[in-house]
């Protein structure tokens, strides 16, 4: 293009004229972001946030959260002359007697669980790369509140449609909620305007689903995404990367292009499920009534875990002084929730404090070169597994035949046992990769050529990797350790004094030591001597 | 790894040194020179112009597929009415399939664009340290402190204080605002509807039982009293399970005079956090809630075998009416469902009265 | 039924007659109706009591599949054994529900007799000649007759349904768990007689919801309904089991986030240049 269009020359100045965007521009419309496909995660969760928007607001023009109760006449036959909430009724509506409604409906639940999953995605790619490392820890806190927030807002748009299952997971939160010592009655009596259910519930929770939770999760997400913007995002090891730069393609045009066509893959994949795989069918669920529950009652997927805890609890209780403290619902209902959200807010200065590491790091480590929180990582994700399994234990005990106790009873163990196993399993594989990649930075890789030496050994012909991929490899860094040896006086270093500090140098030696070292550019002077005839002055070099 | 194409720059490639619509003086922001588009930048690699043509043709016909599914989208919407499960089946399906063809060809459009038309980049761009240099930070300083002091806020105690004195009560104020919420809960946990007299109904027809009716043993019902069928409320508390058995299955933890040929009543709203304990088997004579699957022996006053519920689903004392109709004796003597911090060991209470009583 | 509606209209319609015509015609068809029904139904209770007394020589037929095919577990007079239940009183529904849905005989002992292909004798005629036998035994419920299984109003079907089903069954009859390896079946194979016997017997865990408590109307409305929601379309595509969030769970993993990592790693990928070093 040899000459900008007088349209857009012209509104481009008029706007500069105003606003000065010019400078800001010339700082970022060629903004360097770096290309791997794992960075483009977090986009599901921030697309999918847009859709939720979107569809969100065509329901609410139809929507009447109110919990008044009327006689259906609309036009599925199996509900006709049922008494159902308002609520209900007008999601029957949408569903049946708007054009369109049905499917934005779906791409609205649908989106729903994308965004939850993109996020989770999202945060283990930055937790596995030790992305959240100064200076993102503020960012990585972000993400964590917006996760919780995702949680919660899921929670209030499921309870809209007040349909029978629906109302079960209300039913369970009511329980929850009131079980919590002291206050517990109070909060219920304040969420539902009095006992359960009452009228109040869903229109407040319409004001939290749409306005209130909403309007912070934007306000995050905005922070979130201007951290990002100003810290520039971490790159992966590779050649010519180093902590000092980023290496990739340009905002303008290349990223730009990139980014719009994943919002169009993310709307894509939203609305091909909304077309295709039904969610939510209350029609079949019909209307909410405290009486009555159905068999395989279980919440979206990201409350699962929380099904599953309280699923796994023994009847705990304790009574004293004229007080209760239902124990079985307690633990479950926030032990897991706090273990992995308080765990996940704390782990980067958690880290920094094992590791004495106050450096900036944007280079992503590759799990495998820290291999003790990657297992730490497999570990959390396999107890969140196993409670999100159970949650859903009477399905897998109809549809596999397994005794519906002994889930129960099995999960009870593996709530335990599994983190550990996990545990120890990463670890060894994270140690295996480790030296696979020394391996291949010394050996070189095979290259399918078999060779038969002069006295007849035959041998196949390694070649050295190819440059970007030792890079890739090459870019592992050491992990920091305090200094935990006493110094000549017998005396130990600052920081590492009195039972906690001793702690913390154990801790930091058991997190950072290095037990694969990569060994310098990887010639084994033996191995060059043993075939330096086969392919002298080639670059291919043979080795075993 | 699939992202590593890199051309190995030697000397660092770094952004184009030519600034992309940098002004002439007095033009506009999007200037009118020519831009010299040919010129070899480093980290830049420009495409085969043989196949980014072919690749045009990708992107044209895609593009095209999205905007004949984008008109079809508009049709659909036009032609298919909805109004029954039937008719709503296929406007979804033709809406949905529409625009998920569209944006599918829309999105895989511009990705061919990226991949083939546009340049490689492998710009390098630098980095800087977050934090600012010391001369910013020192500025920073002296000025907050020099305001800090212009203010006077360091130097007024008696200000400062009130100040912070008048934030608190305000900052109370929308806590305060949010008592009316809802009332305080009081005793009303405590109760149900149920009282002397009050039929027992069947959930669904409303008709009233007559003991006589109700005769087959392993025979289980939903049951809400009469008056109260549509109150969602009441029904949260009070609805019962009612199991006929055969007398002499019945073991010491069900309350026999509360009992009738038979017939008891439990309460329907599990003790664990509330979801209806309906699951029957009369084989087993477990109840089961489908929720937790917390498991309480009917037969024994429903205490529990198994799950996390840790008290019995408390039982209603019936009998009958004059005409032969089940009709409640009393309330529940305990609180029905979730355990709750106020509650206690009602139980033990209540077993204590009933000590008293007889 | 519209018949009848339809010449009331076009009686009153085109004569005007006396206001209370139409109410005599009304009256008219009403007693004819009720006349139809009267005359119909005692015949439909002599077909029942065919088959609750049985014929002589279908009861005897009956008694020697009992003997072939039962009585190794259900003791040679149905008295029942350590193997089976007393047949005595569980009636010819009982028989019909067991045998026509393949549950008995039973393969193996096990917490619970699935539903699985009829054995080859098990033919309607056997079925007929093995519950007239064991009606025979002690009574019980009978087979319900066509009419009995039809004509339900699905939106007061599905009220009960709620109210005393969907606990085991779920929301849509697919069914659910039960403790030791019971369950509860699904009921989208169940023919209407079926589920009716099942309601008057209480199969296995199931309790019993007899003709009082559960009216004989009333358990047509839920086959209404449960005939009527199985057979409708999904409307929002595939139903995923219609078992809720669990499936919905698993498709936006499997099926949603795949789908954006391969998007995502197209978009990055790049072309891997052909080094020959």
């Amino acid at each position: 293009m040899n000459e900008t269009p007088k349209p857009i020359a012209g509104t481009a100045s008029y706007l500069d004229d105003r606003l000065g965007a010019g400078s800001f521009l010339k700082r970022n419309l060629r903004k360097v972001f770096p290309d791997h496909w794992s960075f483009l995660l977090g986009e599901i969760a921030l697309y999918s946030f847009i859709i939720l928007l979107l569809t969100g607001t065509f329901l609410t023009f139809w929507f009447k959260p109110s919990m008044g109760h009327v006689e259906y006449q609309g036009v599925y036959e199996p509900l006709k002359g049922v008494m159902m909430s308002e609520a209900y009724a007008s999601t029957l509506h949408i569903s049946f007697e708007v054009r369109g409604g049905l499917l934005i409906r779906q791409m609205h639940h649908w989106a729903a669980l994308l965004f939850v999953a993109g996020m989770m995605v999202h945060a283990l790619r930055v937790f596995f790369t030790g992305a959240y490392r100064k200076p993102r820890e503020l960012n990585w806190l972000i993400g964590v509140l917006l996760l919780t927030l995702a949680l919660a807002e899921g929670l209030t748009g499921y309870s809209l449609p007040d349909d029978l299952l629906s109302g079960a997971g209300l039913r369970i939160t009511e329980g929850v909620a009131i079980s919590l010592p002291i206050v517990g009655t109070y909060i219920t009596f304040f969420l539902f305007g009095g006992e359960y259910p009452g009228v109040d519930v869903i229109s407040r929770f319409y004001t939290l689903h749409i306005l209130l939770i909403p309007g912070i999760l934007l306000a995050l997400i905005s922070a979130h995404m201007v951290l990002m913007w100003v810290q520039k995002h971490t790159q992966m090891p590779g050649p010519g990367r180093t902590e000092h730069n980023v290496v990739g393609a340009p905002f303008y045009p290349a990223f730009m292009a990139k980014a719009g066509a994943y919002f169009l893959f993310t709307f894509a994949c939203i609305a091909g499920l909304g077309t295709f795989a039904q969610i939510n069918p209350i029609w079949l669920f019909g209307p909410y009534t405290p009486a009555d529950i159905s068999a395989g009652s279980q919440p979206d997927f990201y409350m699962g875990f929380l099904e599953g805890a309280l699923r796994l609890m023994p009847a705990w209780e304790i009574n004293f002084l004229g007080h209760t403290l239902p124990l079985s619902v307690l633990i479950p209902a926030l032990v897991p929730m706090g273990i992995i959200m308080t765990g996940l807010a704390l782990y980067p200065f958690a880290e920094q404090w094992i590791t004495g590491d106050r450096r900036e790091h944007h280079l992503a480590d590759r799990p495998r070169n820290a291999p003790v929180r990657t297992s730490i990582g497999m570990a959390a994700v396999t107890f969140y597994g196993i409670l999100w399994l159970l949650g859903a234990n009477d399905e897998i005990s109809t549809h596999f035949h397994i005794g519906l106790y002994e889930t129960t009873i099995i999960g009870r163990f593996a709530i335990f046992l599994g983190p550990a196993i996990a545990y120890w399993i990463t670890y060894r594989i994270c140690i295996g990769l480790q030296r696979r990649d020394q391996d291949i930075l010394s050996h070189g890789v095979e290259s399918g050529v078999i060779k038969r030496l002069p006295h007849g050994e035959y041998i196949e012909v390694h070649t050295p990797p190819a440059e970007d991929i030792a890079e890739h490899m090459r870019g592992k860094k050491q992990i920091q350790i305090v200094p935990g040896d006493d110094d000549k006086d017998g005396i130990p270093p600052k920081g590492v004094r009195g039972p906690i500090g001793k702690l913390r140098a154990k801790a930091s030696k058991f997190y950072g030591t290095d037990h694969v070292p990569l060994d310098g550019d990887g010639h084994h002077d033996g191995h060059a001597d043993e075939h330096a005839a086969v392919g002298a002055g080639d670059k291919p070099r043979e080795l075993h | 790894m699939t992202d590593n194409e890199l051309p190995g720059p030697d000397d660092e490639a770094r952004v184009p040194r030519r600034v992309i619509g940098t002004p002439a003086q007095g033009t506009a922001v999007l200037g009118t020179r020519p831009v010299e588009t040919e010129v070899e930048t480093p980290g830049v690699t420009l495409p085969d112009p043989a196949d980014a043509r072919k690749a045009e043709r990708t992107v044209t016909l895609l593009f095209f597929v999205a905007f004949l599914a984008g008109i079809a989208f508009i049709a659909s919407y036009v032609v298919f009415q909805v109004g029954s499960l039937d008719k709503t089946a296929v406007s979804n399906a033709a809406l949905g399939g529409t625009l998920t063809v569209a944006l599918l060809a829309l999105a895989a459009g511009v990705v061919v664009w990226v991949r083939r038309i546009m340049p490689k980049y492998n710009l390098v761009q630098e980095r800087h340290d977050m934090r600012s240099d010391d001369d910013t930070r020192g500025y920073v300083d002296e000025t907050f402190r020099a305001g800090a002091s212009e203010s006077g806020f360091v130097k007024h105690k008696m200000m400062r204080r009130t100040l912070l004195l008048a934030a608190a009560p305000l900052g109370l104020a929308p806590l305060v605002l949010l008592k009316d919420l809802g009332p305080l809960p009081g005793t009303s946990l405590r109760h149900t509807v149920w009282k002397k007299g009050m039929k027992l109904v069947v959930e669904g027809t409303g008709q009233p039982i007559l003991a006589a009716d109700f005769d087959s043993p392993g025979g289980i019902l939903s049951v809400v009293p009469e008056g109260y069928e549509h109150d969602l409320n009441a029904l949260a508390k009070a609805t019962l399970i009612l199991i006929k058995f055969r007398p002499e299955d019945l073991k010491s933890g069900t309350i026999k005079n509360w009992t009738y040929d038979g017939i008891v009543a439990y309460s329907k709203i599990c003790t664990h956090v509330g979801c209806p304990a309906a699951l029957y088997e009369q084989t087993t004579h477990h109840i089961l809630c489908p929720c937790h699957q917390s498991t309480f022996d009917a037969t024994d006053g429903a205490k529990v075998i198994f799950g996390p519920a840790a008290r019995p689903l408390p039982q209603l004392p019936i009998g009958v009416d004059g005409q032969g109709y089940l009709i409640a004796q009393a309330d529940f003597d305990v609180p029905v469902g979730p355990s709750f911090w106020e509650r206690g060991d009602a139980e033990a209470e209540a077993r204590e009265a009933r000590g008293n009583q007889s | 039924m519209i018949g009848t509606g339809i010449s009331v209209n076009s009686i009153t319609a085109r004569r005007r007659r006396h206001p209370l015509a139409r109410l005599a015609v009304v009256a008219l068809a009403l007693g004819l109706l009720g006349g139809g029904y009267a005359a119909a139904a005692p015949s439909d209770s002599t077909a029942d009591a065919a088959v609750a007394s049985g014929k002589a020589d279908d009861v005897a037929e009956g008694r020697s599949l009992f003997v072939a095919h039962c009585a190794s577990c259900h003791g040679l007079s149905a008295e029942g054994t350590s193997m089976g239940p007393t047949l005595v009183g569980v009636g010819a529904a009982a028989v019909d529900f067991q045998v026509s849905s393949g549950r008995m005989p039973a393969a193996d002992p096990s917490a619970q007799a699935p539903r699985k292909p009829l054995g080859e004798w098990v033919t309607p005629e056997a079925v007929r000649q093995l519950a007239a036998y064991v009606q025979t035994l002690g009574g019980g419920p009978t087979i319900p007759t066509k009419e009995m299984v039809s004509g339900g109003d699905a939106a007061k079907g599905g009220e009960l349904f709620r109210a005393n089903c969907i606990q085991c069954h779920n929301f849509v009859g697919a069914g659910g768990a039960l403790t030791y390896g019971k369950y509860a079946p699904d009921l989208n194979e169940s023919t209407p007689e079926q589920i009716y016997e099942a309601m008057a017997t209480g199969p296995q865990a199931m309790p019993v919801f007899n003709d009082s408590v559960v009216k004989p109307e009333n358990k047509a409305d839920i086959i209404a309904y449960i005939t009527q929601v199985r057979g409708q379309v999904d409307p929002g595509g595939f139903g995923l089991g219609r078992i809720g969030p669990v499936t919905e769970g698993l498709v936006v993993w499997v099926a949603g986030i795949s789908f954006m990592s391969l998007a995502a790693i197209w978009i990055t990928a790049k072309k891997r240049k052909r080094t020959s070093k």
